[in-house]
């Protein structure tokens, strides 16, 4: 038997049950079309994601008080519950070899109001002018605090372009009084716009000077957190290194009251939690494939049994065995295939009008759309192949007589 | 032409024996037009099966064309019925959804024979089972009884067969139509020469060939020429 024969015999019998091939090709497109879709929401929030975390800046170490347990990520890990870190620390930091920046920052949220009565309630952090560098920040309007202004403890503040829009609006907001905890501070500078993560809102803070933050606002000596930079990215891991014994040293302690976070660490944490995100997506769409996939078995099925005089009829005219369970296979196999390529057209639309719209990163993989091909195939051919089976091994002679 | 040598078919369902056939032997011509007659239950379907090469015997030997058919695998079975062999069904089984010309080509598809040839040797298929031209690309579904049992003939003959098998072929048809198609089985017989097989259990209908096979209980109990041989008067459908 010809290969084209085959194939003009399979649609004339796909196209004379149009609803059925179209019902049973539907299963499929709905599971391809979901698969597609939510493995590129989650890799597009994976790419997001590692993309926002390197504009946080890159090289960066970040020194935080108490143990973060690998594994646990940054969620436990209790942040400014532990007083152990002080700004010696961070001064003794700045002399190690191969950092180029410190920034020992004290965080905290507070709740902020303008003098026109609006308020929010945001994260406040006390840096130092380095905290600019090492955080990549870009001022947008005004200036961002110098060293002046920490000596003096002045109550000047930087606002995040969130806060900024949530107290002011669309008016100006340089040299405007804002109060933090019942204390007033002048806004000298806004910040541009990072975008979010997902996670978290980098856009949705405000910086003022460590010294007034610390003796101030909160009343402490600690800090939350030390960030360093390091000039060489190959050096990083001699300077986490040294940096963990210069501050058991200064600590007295035999393990470390602290944790030494790079970069790799926060995007291995969070690349893991997004594939995670992702698997458990894809797996509740691949369910639907599966479904789909038993719809094609189902349909077969059914075929073979309405068909059992016409392939006996084809058996008695010389069909063999080989015959009939190629001409089942290729019908549930160009199901199968129909279903594939519409179903990754569908896939691909839900996931661009899913960025267009809901504003979320999608990413449409070509290894995704190979996945997908390569599964419906796989599908068709497993489920069509019990029913061709089946039929291949009718005998002739019973078939005939079937009513 | 075909030979049957001392034929046995046993079926065994569990541990009980049925010996359907029981030592049957006979020869047929090239060029004969033979009818296998007997009541339901007399064994001749399960001759019909072997004849066909669906079935092949317990014991004996069946030689069709020279080949010896009884030690044959499926797939060397398949090849014969589809080169030698042209099976004309009671229920005329025609593919419902497709027209007359595919239908009388499917065995050529099997043969693996180019699509423009297939059309060739349908159409001069079609021509000798007397179909009219004007119905060559109607639906099954659009014909009568009689037209559908041509259709049926004109693809028994479209591989060029050694043998004709026809399994009560007018057991669906009214007795005109059946009349008539007995009459296209006489003209493939007289003026083309078929070796033609037609299964009964109907005299009447059996008498309509030239040497009647009588069988009951598995035993052939009679083979002799038709003395009196019907024929048809008036052939239109």
């Amino acid at each position: 038997m010809r290969l084209f024969d085959l194939l003009e015999e399979t649609c004339v019998t796909l196209l004379s049950n149009k609803v059925r091939s179209s019902l049973t090709i539907l299963g499929i497109v709905i599971g391809i079309a979901s698969v597609i879709a939510m493995i590129s929401i989650g890799q597009g929030a994976k790419m997001s994601i590692q993309s926002s975390i390197q504009g946080l800046g890159s090289n960066l170490l970040t020194v935080m008080p108490g143990v973060i347990q690998p594994g646990r990520g940054l969620v436990s890990s209790g942040r400014g519950s532990g007083q152990t870190l002080k700004n010696e620390d961070a001064e003794k930091l700045k002399d190690l070899s191969g950092v180029s920046y410190v920034s020992p920052e004290f965080q905290r949220r507070f709740q902020i109001t303008s003098q026109t009565g609006t308020n929010t309630n945001s994260t406040v952090t006390g840096g130092m002018s380095e905290y600019e560098q090492v955080r990549n920040i870009t001022i947008d309007k005004g200036t961002f605090f110098n060293d002046g202004h920490n000596r003096s403890m002045a109550k000047v503040a930087v606002l995040g372009p969130t806060v900024a829009k949530d107290l002011f609006g669309e008016d100006e907001v340089l040299g405007k009084t804002i109060r933090i905890n019942r204390i007033n501070f002048r806004v000298i500078g806004v910040m541009k716009e990072k975008g979010s993560s997902g996670f978290f809102n980098p856009d949705d803070m405000i910086i003022i000077p460590l010294s007034t933050m610390q003796k101030i606002l909160a009343g402490t000596d600690f800090l939350s957190t030390i960030a360093l930079t390091v000039a060489d990215k190959e050096q990083m891991p001699f300077v986490q290194e040294q940096a963990t014994e210069l501050l058991k040293e200064r600590h007295r302690v035999a393990e470390p009251d602290f944790s030494i976070i790079s970069q790799a660490d926060i995007l291995g944490t969070l690349s893991q939690v997004t594939t995670t995100f992702t698997l458990f997506l894809a797996s509740i769409a691949g369910i639907s494939l599966l479904v789909g996939g038993i719809g094609i078995m189902n349909m077969m099925l059914t075929a073979v049994t309405e068909r059992t005089r016409e392939i006996g009829l084809r058996k008695a005219i010389g069909a063999r065995r080989r015959n009939i369970t190629m001409q089942f296979l290729s019908e549930s196999m160009m199901l199968t295939l129909i279903g594939g390529i519409v179903g990754i057209l569908l896939g691909w639309l839900i996931a661009s009008s899913v960025s267009r719209f809901a504003g979320i990163a999608t990413a449409v993989s070509p290894q995704s759309v190979i996945l997908a091909f390569g599964v419906s195939a796989i599908i068709g051919i497993v489920f069509g192949y019990y029913p061709a089976k089946r039929a291949a091994g009718l005998n002739p002679i019973d078939a005939l007589r079937y009513e | 032409m075909l030979e049957c040598g001392d034929i046995t078919k046993i079926y065994t369902t569990g541990s009980i024996q049925t010996e359907v056939l029981k030592h049957v032997s006979f020869t047929v011509e090239t060029g004969e037009f033979v009818a296998i007659m007997g009541p339901s239950g007399s064994g001749k379907s399960t001759l019909m099966n072997i004849l066909g090469c669906l079935d092949i015997p317990t014991s004996g030997s069946y030689f069709l064309d020279t080949h010896d058919v009884s030690k044959m695998n499926d797939n060397e079975l398949a090849k014969v019925r589809n080169t030698k062999i042209g099976f004309v069904f009671q229920s005329f089984n025609l593919l419902r959804r497709a027209n007359v010309i595919r239908n009388v080509a499917l065995p050529l598809v099997y043969a693996g024979i180019k699509k423009g040839e297939r059309i060739i040797q349908a159409q001069h298929a079609l021509e000798l089972s007397a179909f009219p031209k004007e119905f060559w690309y109607y639906l099954p579904n659009q014909l009568s009884g009689g037209m559908m049992q041509r259709v049926a003939i004109a693809r028994a003959l479209v591989n060029n067969p050694a043998l004709i098998l026809a399994d009560e072929p007018t057991g669906n048809l009214d007795t005109k139509t059946g009349e008539a198609v007995l009459d296209t089985f006489q003209d493939l017989h007289e003026k083309y020469q078929r070796t033609i097989i037609l299964i009964t259990h109907e005299l009447y209908v059996a008498e309509h060939a030239g040497r009647i096979i009588t069988i009951r209980d598995g035993v052939l109990v009679d083979d002799s020429r038709v003395k009196n041989r019907r024929r048809v008067q008036n052939n239109t459908i």
